[in-house]
């Protein structure tokens, strides 16, 4: 059997690099190889390019300044840092605010916060994944020393609005960050117009490597290091930069800018068609979050009453690449935090599958996994004790009600 | 991705006696609290000899639950309940060739279909004797559970003696910062505090001078201590090991049965190293002597 060509639609877990990346990148690992910091010609070319980064990414967010744009290593590192800079440079400050659906880099930090004493609001969201901003004004108060919540949610895509978030966060006096490691690059993001203060970025996700990010740090904000040593991102990441990404990333930003009417537009169609193809033939399965405001590449499918690693397992047996919200797929207790949060029923968070575009993905690639799909879901809804023969069975929860053990 | 073995992933591509079963007259229907796996067990029993005829399932869940179940309808056909009964988790696991530390609990999910699906045919009432928690030592596949459990029916109070009764830890020792938040949670319920062991073990003088004052003899019968030391643990996994030689900081062993070949030799030679090292007071490496051995003739043959 020979193999077929893999089809990559797990875009949000991490993209390829760009080839012009990885050309722009290359001579900066062998003949400019030179320490920015350093005094003599090698040092110094590197140093002109990462200043030329900088300005790449600065106009990627739309940012004021340069100054603004502190690389880090990834968007873990970004989210860390902002987050615990507001309670260093805010000690008074004890409380925290961000939603049920972060990313981990987000939530296992706050879980560890609370145990040290720091209060955790958790922003709850409804079935499509939006939240309640009456709920947010409520806990507003000068006793909140940073808001952090994301821009658009890496599962379903859906956007929060953080925006008119970070106006009522200003408005209270408060610091607002967002993890916007899926949104930026597939989205037009105009910083300088907003009042947010931080935010996180993620090369990968946007066709860079691997192994850098960035933290956006509005002038004037106060900024406490996470890494203190030497004078590089003046002072407040420390730690020679690691240039060939940094400039590869600058690269990408470029693309990224280049290549956002193509998303809006095009991927976003490949995305409409992808789900529609599949709703049509498959029964019992829906979209999750919002379809009707989310990022143009996010596909998000529940099918009920089947396991997503399972079709996951079937799907990578003939070449496509998705992800999914089941609990055995991250080999963690439960499904999906964002799948449960939305109230989605534990037969169909089970059964959710990621599907994640990108400039590179073709109609012809969708066309195949619309034509894979079906076959797949019908295959395993055989072997479920809730499916019988054309449909679930009659009652399902009642009809098989196994005792958990 | 799961690293998962090609019986494992042969059972999930061709699963054997799916669906309902007809004339099914013993049913078993349990599900994993761990991962939300389900499972519904059939099977058609003799009513005289009570020998399994025919066996059947359908099942909710993931690669490995799949595998897990189409290995069980294939193991117990034709044995009698009471030879069913016997299968272990361990055995479902086995004959797939093994499975990650991680989905180890769809085999346990096998194997109390199975029971339950047993209880159902004589009309007796199932019952799961354990609840299952996140995975924790993904070196020796405790749970949570297991962890909380063990240390409040024994009044634990150190990593280390997790460790010594349930292993949890004793492999990589990764694990040992959400074993003391176990830890801190249980005793506080007795009233008690934990108290870290520190962040290195003080074990000055006698660690440092050890090594100059152990004579050859002396060293070998530490290490021989050792090895009998966690025999008892093998054993109870149905393996074994042996000492074979000792050269130099190479320590060579024999691992059997249950041990050898399964995914965790690789930790419990780590774990045994560790012990090693410990009493020993000197850095030892832990080898396979079939490993050994084989480099041994690999370097034979470029020579000659």
């Amino acid at each position: 059997m020979s193999t077929p060509t893999p089809i990559y639609l797990d875009n949000n877990a991490t993209t390829a690099c760009d080839p012009k990346v990885v050309e722009a990148m290359l001579p900066y690992f062998t003949e400019q190889f030179g320490n920015a910091s350093s005094m003599h010609s090698f040092g110094n070319k590197v140093g002109v390019a990462l200043k030329a980064a900088r300005t790449k990414v600065q106009k990627l967010l739309g940012a004021e300044f340069d100054s603004e744009i502190v690389f880090t290593s990834c968007g873990t590192e970004s989210d860390s840092t902002a987050i615990l800079s507001a309670l260093k440079a805010q000690p008074d400050r004890k409380e925290i605010i961000t939603t049920v659906v972060e990313h981990p880099a987000v939530l296992s930090l706050c879980e560890q916060l609370e145990k040290e004493g720091y209060t955790i609001h958790r922003l709850k969201v409804d079935n499509k994944g939006g939240l309640n901003l009456d709920d947010y004004a409520k806990v507003l108060s000068d006793k909140v020393a940073v808001v952090s919540v994301m821009w658009a949610n890496n599962e379903t895509g859906t956007y929060f609005p953080v925006v008119e978030m970070a106006e009522m966060a200003n408005a209270a006096g408060v610091l607002f960050h967002t993890d916007a490691v899926q949104a930026v690059g597939k989205i037009d993001i105009n910083l300088a117009a907003t009042k947010i203060d931080m935010l996180s970025v993620s090369g990968h996700k946007l066709h860079a490597p691997k192994g850098i990010g960035v933290l956006y740090v509005r002038r004037a904000v106060r900024f406490r290091p996470l890494l203190r040593g030497g004078h590089q991102e003046r002072g407040r990441r420390a730690g020679t930069e690691n240039a060939p990404s940094i400039i590869g990333l600058g690269v990408a930003a470029e693309l990224a800018m280049e290549a956002m009417e193509h998303e809006r537009t095009y991927v976003k169609a490949l995305r409409d068609k992808l789900e529609a193809g599949i709703l049509a033939v498959v029964p019992h399965a829906f979209v999750t979050g919002n379809p009707d405001n989310r990022l143009p590449n996010t596909a998000n499918i529940a099918f009920e009453y089947i396991e997503g690693e399972a079709i996951l397992m079937l799907l990578n047996k003939q070449g496509i690449a998705a992800s999914s919200g089941s609990a055995c797929t991250s080999g963690s207790l439960e499904p999906s935090h964002v799948m449960r949060a939305m109230g989605i029923p534990y037969t169909a968070a089970h059964g959710t599958v990621r599907f994640s575009l990108s400039r590179y993905t073709t109609e012809e690639e969708i066309e195949r996994v619309i034509t894979a799909v079906p076959p797949i879901v019908a295959q395993l809804r055989k072997l479920s004790p809730y499916w019988g023969e054309n449909g679930p069975v009659a009652d399902p929860e009642k009809a098989f009600a196994p005792a958990y053990a | 991705m799961w690293d998962y073995t090609e019986k494992v992933k042969e059972h999930f591509y061709n699963p054997r006696n799916t669906g309902p079963l007809e004339g099914a007259n013993a049913t078993g229907d349990v599900g994993s609290i761990s991962c939300g796996d389900a499972l519904r067990l059939m099977l058609k029993v003799d009513p005289v000899t009570e020998i399994i005829q025919d066996a059947h399932f359908q099942t909710f869940g993931c690669g490995s639950a799949i595998a897990s179940s189409s290995a069980l309808t294939e193991m117990v056909k034709g044995m009698t309940l009471d030879e069913a009964k016997q299968i272990s988790n361990q055995d479902i696991a086995d004959f797939l060739d093994g499975l990650p530390p991680e989905k180890m609990h769809c085999s346990v999910m096998g194997r109390e279909a199975l029971h339950a699906a047993i209880a159902n045919y004589r009309g007796e009432e199932w019952s799961d004797d354990h609840e299952e928690g996140a995975l924790v030592c993904k070196c020796f596949a405790v749970d949570s559970q297991m962890i909380e459990d063990t240390i409040r029916a024994n009044k634990l109070s150190t990593v280390e003696e997790v460790t010594n009764y349930t292993k949890a830890g004793g492999g990589c020792s990764t694990c040992h910062e959400p074993i003391e938040e176990i830890l801190t949670k249980v005793m506080a319920e007795r009233g008690e505090t934990f108290v870290p062991a520190g962040a290195k073990k003080a074990k000055p003088a006698v660690a440092e001078a050890a090594p100059a004052k152990l004579g050859t003899l002396a060293r070998i019968r530490k290490i021989e201590e050792v090895i009998a030391a966690v025999r008892p643990t093998l054993l109870a996994d149905r393996g074994d090991i042996e000492l074979v030689d000792i050269e130099g900081k190479n320590i060579l062993v024999n691992l059997s049965g249950a041990c050898s070949g399964c995914q965790m030799e690789a930790a419990t030679l780590a774990g045994i190293q560790t012990k090693m090292i410990e009493a020993l007071g000197e850095f030892v490496r832990v080898v396979p002597a079939a490993k050994a051995q084989a480099h041994a003739c690999a370097s034979h043959a470029h020579g000659g």
